[in-house]
């Protein structure tokens, strides 16, 4: 006997098609209704999606920006076990090569130590950072946060810059004195008075509490360092850049074997973790939204099969086997969520387009990126992830939902089939 | 030669805690060419008989035989394949599918057949203008009137030359006229094409047309009588 489907699945694949389409259009309304849920869905989804990817890569930017900057150059071991002792000969000169090399002013070298600061009335342990103050400002928003005072221009000057909550627990306004204790490099007693020349508000307590910057020439000077510095750090233009630029570094320090170059996400492991875990409170957002949407199209298919029971019958009558109805059905879900697919990643990226080239901001983002030097819209980051991934497991998910209405097909009997209402 | 041939069908259905009888015992043989009316009040086992000959139900006894093959034994997928390659259906209220046009309607079971696309073009449109649908191709079912959605039916069902057609109550939902145009379409299809029919019907103007007259009652054969025979009652 011959076989139906198996001798030319390609021909009948043809008027299999022609049926699922059109009837799709049977109940216009209905199936209008379900495809605007998959095209509001995978809008909403492209939008947010790019949203989050893009406020991410603000998140990051603007954290690395604000002190540790997407790469650093270090002793190696420095990053685990930092000491005053691990660190890089000749900074100021490689920082130079680096920046040379690379044509980017966004390289700058510091140097890290501790020490005790005293005010006339009260004592507190910092973290004293050395910087080129030149080119500091081109890797670090911090010198663009001075609220009182300004920063520094001379790097030999034997001057402070502090956070705004160490200015209020020392009791010092700019032009006041403090004494500075600890220990150099060659573990020799590091001591040096410093006038505050400027106070900033990065809007992190802890950074204003506890960090404190001096101009590297005096900084060497203060804690023995001679010509060295612990880490130059450097910014790429874009954080898509790191990893090519990355390399470009590395290739740059080769003859240095005891650098190497640790990028943002070796210096802060804590900031993807933290992207991770929004990421996941997210995704239980976006899970509810394309439950609801699989639903949808759960009830539409299921509804659409029980009305055509009868004329399911009839086709098995003429000799379709049930596995060739269950593919119709599951072709006409493969259409329908293929409209909603096509058309809400289209909408979805028009807007995130549009929004990625104008940006756009909320209440108050304008008053709090002039606060924290930081930028005052947001834009949503397109790529091929953010575009394709929400609209792509609701298709994966529509098509699953529509397995149940397919799969009760197999079990259809013609007869009782053509009996039905 | 014989179209099919049924042995000793029996067939039982319960309906709440009743027991009811759709076939007892029913034998006939069928041979290639006839056309067969199986008349009988409503419940008499004329739509079961036709059913299970047609692979659409399975008798709970018995054996029924298409050439060598004894369709009571053959599973879901091969029943399908018999009833796609062997047998044509007419139902009663033409059971057309709705969203393909008269002629993809006809061409709909050439195609999973796997019949080339010129050949189908060329047989759907012959078999339309031999049921008298010409230019009606492209019409949906919801453009044609009843008489003409059964004509589109009886096209399906003979397009893929079948080795017997099985039509229920075909006639149920047509006027006068369009009842007496279908029978003697039947009678053509039958005469030129030598295709055999079965037709489950009440209606004493069909059994007319029949060269055989199956009476049923209470799911058993009470009567098969040539239309020679009935004549020479009836005189």
């Amino acid at each position: 006997m011959k076989a139906s489907l198996n001798i030319a699945p390609n021909m009948s694949l043809h008027i299999g098609l022609r049926m699922a389409w059109r009837n799709l259009w049977r109940h216009k309304r209905r199936t209008w209704l379900t495809v605007g849920a998959m095209i509001f869905s995978n809008l909403l989804l492209v939008f947010l999606i790019s949203l989050q990817f893009g406020s991410y890569r603000m998140m990051i930017d603007n954290t690395l920006k604000s002190y540790t900057g997407h790469m650093q150059v270090q002793h190696r071991g420095y990053n685990d076990n930092p000491k005053i002792r691990t660190s890089i000969e000749g900074i100021i000169p490689l920082a130079s090569k680096i920046r040379k090399q690379l044509g980017t002013d966004m390289v700058a070298a510091r140097g890290v130590a501790f020490a005790m600061t005293s005010s006339k009335q009260r004592s507190y342990g910092l973290q004293i950072i050395g910087i080129e103050p030149q080119f500091e400002a081109n890797v670090s928003t911090l010198p663009g946060l001075i609220i009182k005072g300004k920063y520094f221009t001379d790097s030999n000057a034997e001057e402070i810059i502090i956070g705004s909550v160490l200015a209020r627990n020392l009791r010092v306004v700019i032009g006041d004195e403090l004494t500075l204790l600890g220990s150099g490099r060659d573990g020799s007693f590091a001591a040096g008075v410093v006038t505050v020349a400027g106070i900033f508000e990065s809007g992190i307590i802890d950074i204003d509490r506890s960090m404190a910057q001096l101009p590297l020439a005096y900084f060497q000077s203060l804690f023995s360092m001679g010509d060295q510095g612990h880490n130059i750090v450097i910014n790429a233009s874009d954080l898509t850049q790191v990893t090519a630029l990355k390399k470009q570094v590395s290739h740059i320090i080769s003859d240095r074997k005891e650098l190497t170059v640790l990028d943002w996400n070796q210096l802060q492991p804590g900031l993807k973790q933290a992207i991770q875990a929004d990421m996941t409170s997210a995704w239980f957002m976006y899970a509810v939204l394309i439950i609801l949407v699989a639903f949808s199209v759960l009830n539409t298919q299921l509804m659409s099969v029980l009305e055509r029971t009868r004329e399911f019958g009839t086709m098995m009558a003429l000799g379709l086997k049930p596995s060739r109805l269950s593919t119709l059905v599951f072709t006409e879900t493969f259409l329908m969520s293929g409209l909603g697919l096509v058309l809400g990643t289209a909408l979805g990226t028009l807007l995130a387009y549009y929004l990625s080239i104008v940006g756009f901001s909320y209440p108050g983002m304008e008053e709090m990126a002039v606060r924290f030097n930081l930028p005052d819209r947001m834009y949503p980051s397109l790529s091929l992830l953010s575009i394709f991934l929400g609209p792509g497991v609701v298709f994966i998910f529509s098509l699953l939902a529509s397995l149940y209405p397919s799969l009760r097909l197999l079990f259809l009997q013609p007869v009782s089939a053509m009996r039905a209402v | 030669m014989t179209a099919i041939v049924c042995k000793d069908l029996c067939k039982t259905f319960q309906q709440g805690d009743e027991i009811i009888t759709g076939l007892e015992n029913v034998s006939i043989t069928i041979e290639e060419g006839d056309f067969v009316c199986l008349s009988g009040p409503s419940g008499s086992g004329k739509t079961t008989l036709l059913n299970a000959m047609g692979g659409l139900d399975t008798p709970d006894s018995g054996q029924i035989l298409i050439g060598n093959t004894r369709l009571d034994q053959l599973g879901k997928g091969a029943l399908a394949d018999m009833r796609l390659n062997k047998i044509g259906f007419v139902f009663q209220s033409y059971n057309l599918i709705p969203v393909l046009t008269a002629r993809e309607n006809v061409e709909f079971v050439m195609q999973v057949r796997g019949v080339p696309a010129k050949e189908r073009a060329s047989r759907s449109f012959k078999i339309l203008k031999e049921v008298g649908l010409q230019g009606m191709e492209n019409r949906r079912p919801a453009q044609l009137s009843g008489g003409q959605q059964q004509r589109v039916a009886v096209a399906r069902a003979i397009v893929g030359h079948p080795a017997l057609v099985l039509a229920d109550e075909p006639t149920a939902n047509l006027d006068t006229l369009s009842s007496s145009q279908l029978m003697e379409l039947f009678v053509e299809l039958n005469h030129h094409h030598n295709i055999t029919f079965v037709i489950a019907t009440h209606d004493v103007r069909v059994m007319r047309y029949a060269k055989r007259l199956i009476k049923m009652q209470d799911g058993k054969i009470i009567s098969d009588d040539t239309q020679e025979q009935i004549n020479t009652r009836d005189k």
